[in-house]
């Protein structure tokens, strides 16, 4: 990397570190929410920006793992530590079993979005009728005020704030590293071509199949951590399409397949998204800041459909020629 | 990379009651190249997505050194020693020429570095070295079909298969890639079996030529041989000109 | 089983059937567009309910009964549609999925929040003079509604049957979506095309929608559910079926009633999903489809 570009990097590190000693509540609630974004973010550009596998129902994933930790949690006392290992190979388990049976089957593009859909919703419905999650009605966490938990997540924001900075650092790291190795070069093949990535011997269906059970797992871990950090969990909307949608936006907005895409998007969104709350709350009209956003996305999706950080990069000299 | 005995026996594919192809037998020694040619939709494309593992046959077998690898993978026949080119070349058009012989090459080297290195000394290989940063699919088709070879050989095989490498190649073009095939075959024995209709290519590169039509073989020589031979020229060749 | 209970079935199947119908017109817009553009409509939803409105609007303040509203609706629908898809819509026709898909979301989210800004989230319904006639068969009842939503819904079908087997632009248009380059090649006006097909599309959910609010009442948030039937009724009857889609539909109307009737009624999309799952992995085309038409 360019040294201009890892000095920035450098300084964005320990603004964030430094953070919440001088930024206000509500200015850390947003850094948390663009920092959430990053990470899931990241976590589906993995299968989408590397792999090229189009996920729309990626809820599935998160809804899970916070459905399982907040569960032991709930019913058994097991804290999230420990938890969150079982939640992790239950989102596996699933991402394994939507990546088998659509690549087995030959599903790609619009045919396997549609597969990742209907297991989500499916997956909606069923919580909303099971007891054991509290249906409908939702499972709740008990808050306790006054405490600072880490071993189990109950807390003020501070403490969430580093819980969610590491997992963002974190997974900007693994990823540096799985780009640099030989599964991650695989996947931009498969990405690019898959029929000539298998004619010079890459094992397509178990390299999607990596995509799909890592990317899981590491939805997975945003899922517990959400459900910590808000105490609630409602199928309506923790396997929403909406929440789906979420996550695939700021990779897609920042750029798909780049490391930092993922969290320039997040900014860029988040920012965006304080900002016409703002301006719509002066005028009281129901949905007036979704009508900002939609005409946001647009702009950008027409302007800079490769995603606002290739094109920023560039201006900035920050670019080597992918990243 | 020393060259691997390729041998077809009684190969039939049919798809969905329609036989594309039907008891094609014929051998590969080590080290040969050998050209298989005959008029377009004779099958041999089929052929060689049989050897290379793209179906699996409804008939016969492909064994390489001895080894049936008919019904196999891709990945896994790319594992025993064949590479591959494709007739309408698939280069990983967003990635760097590099990048794409480097994914090749982590086939046999799974270390990022060595592979990388052992990719830019093929690129040297096929003067592809200077534009090695340049994304693939900004590449001029002779470019891109250097690009093919060199990704194929990334990968270390046994046995190249080139399916209609020459196509779209100006003249001077196709002498430049029959030299570098003819010095690669004798520097390092690797035997090729190349699909072709540029019979310039043929004539000089082939030792030995088997002919099919309609999915079966017609024929088989040495090129001078396989020139005269009637059914060749009915079907595909043609007639020979007054002396 | 019981009398009652088998009477409740066939109400149930004839009730579910009725509203097949016009899930299959909307279907059917969707089958159009997708089938051949293979555009990924992710507005299909938010579509059907902008026509729902326009035709609640056009009944509550000029009195207008929605089957008179309906034609009017989808002459707009046309309109929009065909200018939608010439200057917003093509760049985007060779583009990744993520890329239309993104797009289509703006485009959704827009307009439903429009809707959402102008009518408010409160749930609008009409009544008809002929809310509560019904049809009599045996023991079987049917809602005059529903059967003259169903009837409309045929008739529209049929017109488009007409459209795409009997004119020169509907053949054409089948033509394209067969095969792009050729049509190039004998001087067929692709983009043109296009853009009628999603105007006719488009036409065909603004139908549907003008239909739908005489059977149930629309809100906003109806829209992504819209979508997603679409979805699952297109592939599960078929791409590029127009047979399929109508059928689909159908499938999809009378499983839902049906799921209403013996499961909780949160469940019934359920039994959808599950349908989508198994055709997606063991019928990809779909009933109607052809095997390579994906």
């Amino acid at each position: 990397m360019k040294t201009r570009a890892l000095v920035t990097l450098a300084a964005l590190l320990v603004f964030l570190v430094a953070a919440p000693a001088f930024l206000g509540g509500y200015a850390l609630s947003v850094l948390i929410l663009v920092l959430y974004f990053a990470y899931v973010g990241q976590a589906w550009n993995i299968m989408m920006g590397f792999a090229g596998q189009l996920s729309l129902g990626h809820a599935l994933y998160a809804g899970l793992g916070g459905y399982v930790a907040a569960g032991l949690y709930t019913h058994y006392g097991i804290g999230p530590w420990a938890g969150v290992f079982v939640a992790v190979a239950a989102a596996v388990v699933a991402g394994g079993v939507v990546g088998a049976l659509g690549f087995r089957f030959s599903l790609a593009g619009v045919y396997f979005a549609l597969l990742t859909i209907a297991f989500a919703e499916f997956t909606r419905i069923g919580f909303d009728n099971w007891a054991w999650a509290g249906g409908s009605g939702g499972m709740f966490l008990k808050v306790e005020r006054g405490v600072s938990d880490l071993v189990n997540l109950r807390g003020g924001p501070t403490m969430f704030y580093y819980v969610i900075l590491a997992m963002a650092v974190g997974i900007f790291v693994l990823c540096r590293l799985l780009l640099e190795s030989r599964l991650g070069r695989y996947w931009l093949a498969i990405r690019e071509d898959a029929e000539a990535a298998q004619a010079v011997g890459v094992p397509v269906f178990w390299c999607k199949m990596l995509a799909v059970t890592i990317s899981a797992a590491l939805t997975a871990l945003a899922g517990v951590w959400n459900a910590f950090y808000y105490n609630n969990l409602f199928p309506e909307t923790a396997f929403a399409m909406g929440r789906s949608i979420e996550m695939t936006l700021s990779p897609i907005i920042g750029g798909l397949g780049t490391l930092f895409g993922p969290l320039v998007g997040a900014v860029v969104l988040t920012g965006l998204g304080e900002l016409f709350t703002d301006i719509s709350d002066q005028f009281h009209i129901p949905g007036l800041k979704q009508i900002f956003y939609g005409l946001a996305l647009l702009v950008i999706i027409m302007y800079r459909p490769a995603g606002v950080w290739p094109w920023l990069a560039a201006r900035l000299g920050f670019t080597e020629r992918d990243k | 990379m020393s060259g691997a005995r390729l041998e077809l026996a009684g190969l039939g594919k049919s798809f969905r009651g329609l036989r594309a192809v039907h008891d094609v037998s014929f051998t590969v020694p080590a080290g040969a190249i050998h050209a298989l040619i005959g008029p377009n939709g004779a099958g041999k494309t089929t052929i060689f997505n049989m050897i290379a593992g793209v179906y699996a046959p409804s008939a016969g077998t492909v064994s390489l050194d001895g080894r049936q690898i008919s019904g196999l993978r891709p990945d896994r026949v790319c594992h025993a020693g064949v590479g591959r080119t494709f007739q309408i070349v698939k280069p990983f058009k967003g990635l760097s020429v590099l990048e794409n012989v480097t994914i090749g090459a982590l086939h046999r080297r799974p270390r990022l570095a060595e592979a990388r290195a052992a990719a830019e000394d093929i690129l040297k290989r096929l003067g592809l070295h200077d534009r090695r940063h340049q994304l693939a699919e900004n590449l001029t088709l002779p470019d891109r079909k250097r690009l093919e070879v060199a990704r194929a050989l990334a990968t270390e095989p046994k046995l190249l298969l080139l399916d209609e490498v020459m196509a779209g190649l100006r003249p001077t073009e196709v002498d430049v890639m029959v030299a570098f095939l003819r010095e690669l075959n004798a520097e390092t024995g690797l035997t090729v079996l190349l699909i072709e209709h540029v019979m310039r290519a043929v004539m000089a590169l082939a030792a030995h030529v088997t002919v099919v039509s309609y999915g079966e073989k017609i024929a088989e020589g040495t090129p001078a041989e396989i020139s005269r031979h009637q059914a060749v020229l009915d079907v595909y060749l043609g007639e020979e000109e007054p002396a | 089983m019981s009398q009652d209970f088998l009477l409740s079935l066939a109400q149930a199947i004839t009730k579910g059937l009725l509203t097949g119908m016009v899930y299959g017109l909307m279907a059917l817009g969707l089958s159009v567009i997708f089938g051949v553009m293979r555009v990924v409509n992710f507005a299909h939803g938010e579509m059907m309910v902008v026509g729902m409105y326009l035709s609640w609007a056009a009944f509550e303040y000029a009195g207008i009964n929605p089957l008179f509203s309906l034609p009017v609706i989808a002459v707009i629908f046309f309109g929009v549609g065909y200018v939608l898809q010439r200057g917003l819509i093509q760049p985007f026709i060779n583009r990744p999925e993520h890329q239309q898909f993104l797009l289509l979301l703006a485009v959704a989210t827009l307009v439903v929040n429009a809707c959402l800004a102008i009518v408010g989230p409160d749930s609008r319904g009409i009544q008809l003079d002929s809310q509560f006639d019904s049809y009599e068969l045996g023991p079987l009842v049917f809602d005059a509604v529903r059967v003259h939503a169903a009837i409309a819904a045929v008739v529209i079908a049929g017109l488009l049957w007409f459209f795409f087997t009997r004119t020169r632009i509907g053949k054409a248009i089948r033509a394209a979506a067969d095969n792009h380059m050729g049509a190039l090649v004998v001087g067929l006006d692709v983009r043109k095309l296009y853009a009628i097909t999603f105007g006719v599309g488009a036409a065909c959910v603004g139908a549907a929608g003008a239909l739908m609010i005489t059977i149930v009442p629309v809100t906003p948030f109806l829209a992504a559910e819209y979508t997603l039937l679409a979805f699952v009724i297109v592939i599960v009857g078929g791409l590029g079926s127009m047979t399929g889609a109508l059928l689909g539909g159908l499938l999809i109307g009378v499983s839902e009633a049906v799921a209403g009737l013996l499961l909780e009624p949160s469940l019934k999309s359920m039994f959808s999903f599950g349908l989508l799952i198994v055709v997606l992995l063991l019928r990809p085309q779909g009933l109607m489809g052809r095997k390579d038409s994906r």
